[in-house]
């Protein structure tokens, strides 16, 4: 499904990574591992088409991910290093904004829903801890069952223990409907991968 | 394509009214600027009549230019502009959308006070249309074109006075047409030539900048 | 087939080195007969006397300052379309001579201006917009300066070279669409010239020289910049 063929980074003069390739396929659950400034984030960011890589090529269905565009962006959900929320708006208001920029319509009882489920309070962002924002964050992942591809960057930071727990139940979920999840984290995350790629 | 680009309006204009004191400040330091000329030239009415045009404009542009670190940075900082890179829409869509959220909330209120400014310099009244107009027209290009500066010098140190140095000479065509629209008026002349100019650079703006914007944008999130 | 390979950098170094000796020989000739052709050869013109004869650096230095401008913008295009590291390049290469011409342009223009309309500048179209030309190069060095990474660097300045490249018809036809104080065009690439045959002679040799010299000097200065990025091994 997802194919990352041949890929090298470089990035302010030293070479992240080369010669990299790996494939992804449905329901498989893969990790990328490696110590702080291994280069990570800019595997992840690469394979979302946000940075281009210095060589090689990454590939969604067989087709370069250069060309596709929105058809490849709308089967993935990508979560990064900053939760993507907007301090001045409201946890419903981020998550409903976040749903209607991918094309999905949701009821508001939907969005509601996943908000409680991650216990997310409906205050200000800017009010909230970092826990909280990652967790209102994590809320969107609740809505994004029918996209295939999940690329999450250190998904566990700032969670409690119930929150992460949680969160390694959402990821498990996916996998077993059909979905292919790649995250990062530089710590085991108690969670059964697939696959491990060390960085 | 049309649903996230109303998304895109709505919440930026919901953040806009969230950050009133922001609006406020720009708007008050067109106040201010267009303030500082007569105490610095010299206040006789005949004078300020003539540089009234050229005075409001100038203000009008670095108020403008204050206001574009807001429309990409904090989307920079906290993550959503990725969200958008990665969004369904066109980028392109997207950016066209912030840009008319933009002038919507800094450069609309400045069409609507520059006759509080004209007042001040005692331009005469059937001459209020003519700016409002200029500026109408003129406003909105100078957010697309400032945008696309403000894109490129995304997380930059120094961003401010780089983005000035950027933005500027490309802000001048429109500085000449606008001014120059009312001061052709006041000369009796009719400033229609300027004006349709100034729309005719509002289509084109409008139609190429956000590609512009786009790229910038990508270049700038790498 | 054979230019793609040229496409590299380890490659194109060398042949940047030839490129930039021969130029660099043959403007000092060109350069020699042109300024001699203009000093000595060419008549006194009727109205302006001797005064004129500043047109034989002030021509040529304006059409290559837009000239440049338009190559920079060519090199940012084919960088941004094909990715292309050596074409980010060149185009930072040429931007410095570039500027350096437009700043000949409008100082010479200004020495010109003072004994012919009696003012060292004024505010008119062709002026102004060859003013925002040598801002639009500042603006591209000063951006490249600005972004660490030079690949981000190089793509970003494509951006602002191409949007920017709108002004060069703006300056060009300037004469055209405006009445302005700056004389208009005696030399068009369709019609016969207006102007005394070795005047146009002195300033083709000038042009010429000044195109030459532009390609030494970039060459030379991409050879620095791919030592500088370690493109190529010193």
């Amino acid at each position: 499904m997802l194919e990352g063929a041949d890929l090298e980074c470089q990035r302010g003069g030293r070479t992240l990574f080369r010669g990299l390739s790996l494939v992804l396929r449905r329901g498989e659950l893969v990790r990328i591992a490696g110590p702080n400034g291994s280069g990570k984030t800019s595997l992840l960011r690469i394979l979302c088409g946000l940075l281009t890589p210095t060589a090689g090529e990454v590939r969604w269905n067989g087709a370069p991910i250069r060309g596709l565009k929105e058809e490849y962006t709308k089967s993935l959900v990508y979560l990064g290093h900053a939760p993507a929320v907007k301090d001045d708006l409201t946890p419903g208001e981020n998550l409903a904004i976040a749903a209607r920029l991918c094309g999905m319509a949701v009821a508001p009882e939907r969005l509601k829903a996943a908000l409680e489920r991650f216990a997310v309070p409906d205050a200000l962002v800017r009010r909230l801890s970092q826990g909280q924002k990652r967790r209102a964050a994590l809320a969107r992942l609740l809505l994004a069952a029918e996209v295939p591809l999940w690329l999450l960057d250190e998904p566990f930071t700032a969670l409690d223990a119930a929150a992460a727990e949680l969160t390694r139940a959402t990821l498990r979920e996916q996998v077993a409907r059909g979905g292919a999840v790649l995250y990062t984290t530089h710590q085991d995350a108690g969670l059964q991968e697939t696959r491990v790629i060390e960085l | 394509m049309l649903a996230a680009a109303r998304t895109i309006l709505q919440r930026d204009l919901l953040l806009a009214m969230r950050r009133r004191g922001d609006v406020a400040t720009a708007l008050l330091f067109f106040v201010i600027v267009a303030s500082l000329f007569p105490l610095g030239i010299g206040a006789q009415p005949n004078l300020l009549r003539e540089i009234a045009p050229g005075v409001i404009w100038v203000a009008a542009l670095l108020s403008s230019l204050l206001s574009l670190r807001r429309l990409f940075e904090s989307d920079h900082a906290d993550g959503t502009l990725e969200q958008m890179l990665l969004g369904a829409a066109p980028l392109g869509v997207v950016v066209l959308a912030k840009a008319v959220a933009h002038w919507l909330a800094a450069g609309l209120p400045l069409v609507a006070i520059a006759p509080v400014i004209a007042l001040q310099y005692d331009l005469p009244a059937v001459l209020y249309p003519v700016l409002a107009l200029s500026l109408a027209l003129g406003t909105p290009v100078l957010s697309l074109i400032g945008a696309i500066g403000a894109a490129l010098t995304l997380g930059l140190r120094g961003g401010g006075v780089l983005l000035a140095l950027l933005v500027l000479p490309l802000y001048v065509p429109v500085l000449i047409l606008g001014a120059g629209a009312v001061e052709m008026s006041a000369a009796g002349s009719g400033g229609e030539a300027q004006l349709l100019l100034l729309a005719a650079a509002l289509v084109f703006a409008a139609a190429f900048a956000p590609w512009a914007i786009a790229a910038a944008l990508r270049i700038s999130s790498e | 087939m054979r230019w793609y390979w040229y496409a590299s950098p380890q490659t194109f170094f060398p042949l940047a080195g030839r490129i930039a000796l021969w130029c660099g020989l043959a403007a000092v000739p060109l350069a020699l007969a042109g300024l001699y052709v203009g000093f000595f050869v060419a008549p006194t013109d009727a109205q302006q006397g001797e005064a004129y004869r500043i047109i034989f650096i002030h021509v040529p230095a304006a059409w290559m300052s837009m000239f440049l401008y338009v190559v920079m913008a060519f090199w940012a295009a084919i960088g941004l379309a094909f990715n292309t590291r050596l074409s980010g390049m060149m185009a930072s290469a040429i931007a410095p001579t570039g500027a350096l011409f437009t700043f000949i342009a409008l100082w010479t223009g200004s020495l010109w201006g003072k004994p012919t309309w009696g003012t060292w500048w004024v505010w008119d179209a062709r002026l102004t917009s060859e003013l925002i030309l040598l801002f639009l190069y500042f603006g591209f060095m000063a951006l490249h300066a600005a972004i660490e990474d030079p690949r981000r660097a190089d793509r970003a300045c494509a951006v602002l070279a191409l949007v920017g490249v709108v002004n060069i018809p703006i300056i060009y036809y300037s004469v055209q669409w405006w009445n302005t104080l700056h004389q208009g065009a005696s030399v068009s690439l369709t019609r016969a010239p207006t102007m005394a045959k070795t005047m146009l002679t002195g300033m083709l040799l000038m042009a010429l020289a000044f195109w030459l010299y532009s390609m030494a000097v970039a060459m030379v200065r991409v050879r620095c910049i791919m030592r500088e990025r370690e493109a190529v091994a010193a």
